[in-house]
């Protein structure tokens, strides 16, 4: 059984039509799984899916085995569901270790642990603890924003297009914390717009195109695939 | 050299201790005017009139505390029954709140409605408090009037001006430091005043990371009914309570927390000090200082002032303009849009 | 709220229109026949000036959602037209200190143009704000130094009736255009620096400009004679005195009466007729007024009506149904707003001169942010946001009210504090404080109609 599983997804915002068609999407822990596809595929609509932002027509989504198709978003971030936005994702007239723990403010918990592991994993982080996260760069940004949405000990860390506007190199820093993250035993859902470098850090790649599955397959057959290849990932 | 001390003495008395405290009270209602944008994003225009309201609670339980032969011995009885005012004018603001402000706010409407909603909160207070003490002077500050009097200045340091404070403006300043640092305290080392800090700065992600925004707005509101009620009460202690008086002070109060930034709290404080000595310097008869400064047949003729009191606003509105022309952001880098 | 959503229900209007107009008329018909007719005209006038007022408000928030809370300001600045335009000049004031008030003016506009130049000479300098301040307190200590004797000159004549430079000695009906420029003027300046920038900042700023204007025509007496009101405003229509000697006015109302007059003897019908002339006076004068406003009214809604229809008014409401398209297209959004925003204050400038020509005095006292900004706002609110014959109905039916709710006010807390007994202290300050009770009422109205009603009793139709 895999972890965390959306099946036959079919719904939009409100009463809109529909932006998903009966797409299916999963991923288990320590894996990371990819969203890739056109503008307009329903990429990002597929992930807000799992977090409750969308009204589902048809289709359930199961955490563990759990039927979480009819929680709210709030009680979804209980179960152990964490967002990272893709814009405005850090609170920046607050310092780094203001945000982490913001990011812990349901946990009644002593979570010093859990900061310092997100330490561990982003030392960058630890080294500006107590800069404003408004005064840092694109790429140290997106960290504090992956270690915010961390700090509840989630199981499922959801990220809305984690690169989208850094610097290639930053984009290849940034992969490698998502893997050191994937290694805790996380399961890891992203939506991409640099779809060959996610893909190649990628266990499993969604390929959507008008809200359907396309192509479905590991990383590395997707980035082997011709088809996809010519259509999406440009030769 | 004692004609000069004698000047800055006059000086001191009439223009620095009041415009410190005038400062003081100034920047506990921008305060709240502050906290109330960075949470809801709104300019409430019914601030002034929630001073006067919690001021007028204060001063009705201090007349039946008075009546019970209850005193603070040199202070005030007001402060006694400053909680009570406190506390009745956070239950109306939280109630204006669920009956007037939530709906806009689970509307999403535009800040300019929510202004206006403030509008009729802020005139049917104003009919309150006179409905409930009508509309003239009310003298209700008891206890000891001088917290230094001019005999013991003076024959203390033996110059033939005195530097006088009362009571109400030694307590003004106590009082206001004490806030603002429980304040700010508050804000920056307790859980719930990061999150209000974190709601204030970015909505979406503080409901992202579990934040109850009802509960940010009620604490909000209850920490501007302490605020607005502090500064309301102290005023009037200082210079009588008037319901007019506290409408007029909506201005100076919207000045200084443009001129510091709005939605910043130290821009608030700031904002409170630098109009109020701009108005107290720029409406002060320097007749006297001038006489104490300048050689005897220089001495002016003329009162020396360079606005009448009357124009005392004006003095709020130039600055605001000023701030508004040149750096529309404030001191502080505020909000803009 | 000044954006409709576009599944909100469309009303016919001219219907509601039709039916709430009949009301209103109906409810001043019961006032005439029931109280007096001459109070009916009197409520009908002041009907018409805050409709007036109303809809230079609702020009504003109807067409921009500009929010304006010195509406008092703007009307006070009418009011100070009709006596600059309107009074005899004071001939020994201007011989005492006007030199010197004229050359004050200049000195000002001179420091403006001073402070001007070295802006555009220094700009992006060091120590350019420093050099802009010193020129414009070397040009405030100046002036004032060449204006305060004038002053204490100027009002030092003959202080008990005049004290004061006076007007022009036109007619007053020349102030109502005037007091529209001069709210003008003062609404290109506030909108200069307030506007295109956050919403609320209009708000304050027209707060405190109101504030301000009022305080000068509360001090400044050679300008205003301050609190000691300038009275005998001449008038655009007859005096009843005048009337009452008139023969042709005496024919007309023994005609008139005829029916009620004839069969009386003849010292009955001297006395009776003169009664009659003596009321009929009264109700002449002031059905000329409602003539004279209603006049103003027609004209104004017909030029909002010309106006809405050009392609600047389809470019007006373009911005306002999305500000943010229309910026993109390169539409110059607060430019349009500014002009939106002359105009509404020009109208309400309009209205606040033909109030002051109304009363036939100048009260500096009596203008009150209640009175003069609220009461006008729960009108545009209550008639309908947008909707000019809205604004039109709310100004009647919301002044009506207000009239009416002072006594009801009091009726209502007499009978509620009625068990109290008439010793009763607590009941003697509730009935003193009747009145403010119907600030709470139109506090609440204005609430709850935002609330409950965002689209007022005539909704804006859609074009």
């Amino acid at each position: 059984m895999t972890y965390l599983v959306g099946e036959g997804l079919t719904g939009g915002y409100g009463s809109g039509p529909s932006i998903l068609n009966g797409c299916n999407i999963s991923v288990d822990r320590g894996e990371i799984a990819v969203i890739v596809g056109p503008n307009g595929a329903g990429k990002s609509t597929a992930m807000k899916s799992f977090l409750g932002l969308l009204n589902l027509k048809e289709g359930k989504v199961t955490l563990d085995g759990k039927d979480i198709t009819h929680l709210e978003p709030p009680a979804r971030i209980s179960e152990g569901i964490a967002f990272v936005p893709q814009t405005e994702n850090v609170f920046v007239s607050m310092t780094v270790e203001e945000n982490l723990e913001m990011g812990a403010f349901l946990r009644d918990d002593d979570f010093t642990d859990t900061r310092d592991q997100i330490y561990d994993l982003f030392p960058i982080l630890k080294e500006k603890r107590f800069q404003l996260a408004g005064q840092l760069s694109g790429g140290q940004r997106q960290q504090v924003a992956v270690g915010r949405a961390m700090m509840t000990k989630p199981t499922v860390l959801l990220l809305d297009e984690p690169t989208a506007g850094v610097s290639p190199i930053v984009m290849d820093e940034l992969f490698d914390r998502i893997l050191e993250v994937k290694s805790t035993g996380m399961a890891v859902l992203m939506v991409e717009q640099n779809a060959r470098q996610a893909l190649e850090i990628a266990d499993r790649g969604y390929v959507l195109v008008m809200g359907e599955n396309k192509h479905t397959g590991s990383g590395a057959a997707l980035l082997a695939d011709p088809v996809v290849r010519k259509s999406f990932l440009g030769g | 050299m004692t004609d000069y001390l004698n000047a800055l003495v006059v000086f001191a008395n009439f223009v620095f201790v009041p415009a410190l405290t005038y400062g003081c009270q100034l920047a506990l209602g921008s305060l709240g005017v502050t906290m109330i944008y960075s949470v809801l994003r709104f300019s409430n225009f019914a601030q002034g009139e929630t001073m006067a309201f919690g001021t007028v609670i204060t001063i009705m339980v201090t007349w039946l505390l008075q009546s019970w032969g209850v005193s603070l011995g040199f202070l005030p009885t007001a402060l006694l029954a400053l909680p009570i005012g406190i506390l009745v004018t956070a239950l109306v603001l939280l109630l204006t709140d669920r009956y007037v402000y939530r709906y806009y706010r689970t509307k999403r409407s535009k800040s300019i409605t929510f202004v206006m909603a403030s509008l009729g909160v802020m005139f049917i207070m104003n009919g309150v408090v006179r409905l409930l003490l009508g509309p003239n002077d009310q003298n209700f500050a008891d206890g000891e009037r001088f917290f230094l009097t001019a005999d013991a200045f003076r024959a203390w340091t033996g110059l033939d001006e005195a530097l006088v404070i009362r009571t109400s403006q030694a307590l003004t300043i106590i009082l206001a430091v004490i806030l603002v640092v429980a304040l700010f305290w508050f804000l920056q080392r307790t859980k719930t005043g990061k999150a209000m800090r974190a709601y204030a700065d970015n909505e979406n992600l503080a409901l992202l990371s579990g934040i109850n925004p009802d509960r940010i707005v009620r604490i909000t509101w209850i920490i501007t009914a302490a605020l607005a009620t502090v500064a309301g009460v102290l005023y009037g202690l200082d210079k009588g309570y008037k319901p007019l008086s506290y409408y007029n002070l909506l201005l100076p109060i919207f000045a200084a927390v443009i001129v510091g930034g709005i939605g910043k709290p130290i821009g608030a404080i700031v904002g409170g000090f630098i109009i109020a000595f701009s108005e107290v310097i720029v409406t002060y008869a320097y007749k006297k200082v001038l006489t104490y400064v300048l050689p005897t047949d220089m001495a002016p003729d003329g009162l020396v002032q360079l606005l009448s009191t009357e124009y005392k606003f004006a003095v709020s509105f130039v600055i605001l303009v000023i701030v508004l022309l040149v750096k529309p952001t404030g001191l502080f880098k505020g909000k803009v849009l | 709220m000044s954006q409709r959503p576009s599944n909100a229900p469309l009303h016919d209007n001219t219907v509601r229109a039709s039916i709430a107009f009949l009301v209103m008329a109906g409810l001043l018909i019961l006032i005439g026949v029931t109280q007096s007719w001459a109070l009916a005209l009197t409520i009908l006038n002041l009907c018409i000036i805050s409709a007036i007022m109303a809809l230079g408000v609702n020009i504003q928030w109807g067409y921009a959602g500009l929010f304006n809370v010195g509406i008092m300001g703007f009307a006070a600045l009418g009011g100070l037209a009709t006596i600059i335009i309107s009074m005899p000049p004071v001939k020994e004031a201007w011989q005492a200190g006007g030199m010197r008030v004229l050359l004050a003016l200049i000195t000002i506009l001179a420091t403006i143009s001073a402070a001007l130049f070295v802006h555009k000479l220094f700009q992006g300098k060091r120590l350019h704000g420093w050099l802009i301040a010193v020129v414009i307190i070397i040009g405030v200590v100046i002036s004032r130094y060449i204006l305060d004797p004038g002053v204490a000159a100027i009002e030092a004549v003959n202080p008990a009736s005049t004290g004061y430079l006076g007007g022009l000695g036109l007619p007053v009906v020349f102030a109502w255009i005037v007091g529209g420029c001069l709210a003008a003027g003062a609404a290109w300046l506030i909108g200069k620096i307030a506007l295109g920038l956050r919403s609320d900042y209009l708000a304050i700023a027209t707060l405190g400009i109101s504030e301000i204007l009022v305080a000068v025509m509360r001090n400044e007496d050679w300008l205003t004679r301050g609190v000691k009101n300038v009275t005998g405003l001449p008038r655009p229509v007859p005096y009843e005195l005048e009337l009452q000697q008139a023969p042709w006015f005496i024919n007309l109302v023994e005609r008139l009466n005829s029916g009620s007059l004839a069969g009386l003897n003849s010292t009955d019908h001297t006395a009776v007729l003169q009664t009659l002339v003596v009321d009929s006076a009264s109700i002449f004068v002031k059905l000329c007024y409602t003539g004279l406003f209603a006049l103003v009214l027609i004209l104004i809604l017909q030029l909002c009506v010309l106006a809405l229809d050009s392609p600047w008014g389809r470019m007006v409401r373009a911005i306002r149904d999305n500000e943010v398209a229309a910026d993109a297209m390169g539409k110059d959004v607060t430019g349009r707003h500014l002009q939106i925003f002359i105009l509404g204050s020009a109208v309400v400038g309009i209205a606040g001169a033909m109030l002051a020509t109304l009363d036939g005095q100048f009260t500096p006292g009596s203008y009150s942010p209640l009175r003069f900004t609220f009461l006008i706002w729960v009108m545009v609110i209550v008639g309908g946001s947008g909707n000019n014959l809205g604004a039109v109905l709310g100004g009647f039916l919301v002044w009506l009210i207000w009239v009416e709710a002072e006594p009801v006010g009091f009726w209502l807390m007499d009978a509620l504090t009625s068990w109290m007994g008439d010793g009763s202290g607590l009941r003697k300050h509730l009935l003193d404080s009747a009145q403010y009770m119907r600030v709470i009422i139109m506090g609440a109205v204005l609430l709850l109609v935002m609330r409950f009603s965002p689209w007022g009793l005539l909704p804006e139709q859609n074009r």
